[in-house]
């Protein structure tokens, strides 16, 4: 079954259960690469605002900003999301 | 074994699969971007939890930002159909 070579060694074999796989294992995959956005675009805003001339350590208040920035910053995609997803239904319902 | 049935774009669950998380992606895509542009503009000082002020600057924020978009595809399209090339109207 494995003759197909390396081009098809995800679509050979028993097909459904393959294609399940491939579809768990892209969304995996799709949900790491947001994390990964996020996490950069947070870490980014949270350095700006929060750290002034570096120093040889981030000292507490240092820290205490970023924590506080994180929490703000989840407040506002969360906020942004829902925002967003209401503005897609109420389009929707207008079709 | 026909080869042809085990490509991706043959397969209609695949397919289908990939337009939801095509769809999902450009969503996130979007919230990532204005959650960026809409930070700038609603957090001047950020406090210990999100008070309400905020959170609806950044409702709004969301829904003018979808308006230009909005606004700027349809002036596109009508400048476009009335002077029947893009790179006519683009250079006046």
């Amino acid at each position: 079954m494995d003759g197909f070579g390396s081009d098809f060694s995800l679509g050979a074999g028993s097909g459904k259960m393959d294609t399940g796989t491939i579809m768990e294992q892209v969304k995996v995959q799709i949900a790491v690469a947001n994390a990964q956005e996020l996490l950069q675009r947070m870490t980014d805003k949270c350095f700006k605002k929060c750290i002034g001339k570096p120093g040889g350590t981030l000292d507490n208040s240092e820290q205490k900003c970023i924590f506080m920035f994180m929490d703000r910053y989840m407040d506002a995609w969360n906020t942004v999301s829902r925002a967003y997803n209401s503005r897609l239904q109420r389009e929707r319902a207008r079709i | 074994m026909n080869m042809e049935n085990q490509s991706a774009t043959a397969d209609p669950q695949l397919q289908q699969f990939i337009e939801i998380e095509s769809q999902k992606q450009r969503f996130q895509q979007l919230v990532h971007q204005m959650t960026e542009v809409c930070w700038e503009k609603c957090m001047d000082k950020p406090g210990p939890k999100q008070d309400s002020r905020t959170e609806i600057c950044f409702v709004n924020c969301v829904e003018r930002f979808i308006d230009t978009s909005q606004f700027i595809l349809n002036r596109l399209e009508q400048t476009q159909r009335s002077k029947g090339s893009f790179s006519e109207s683009m250079s006046e």
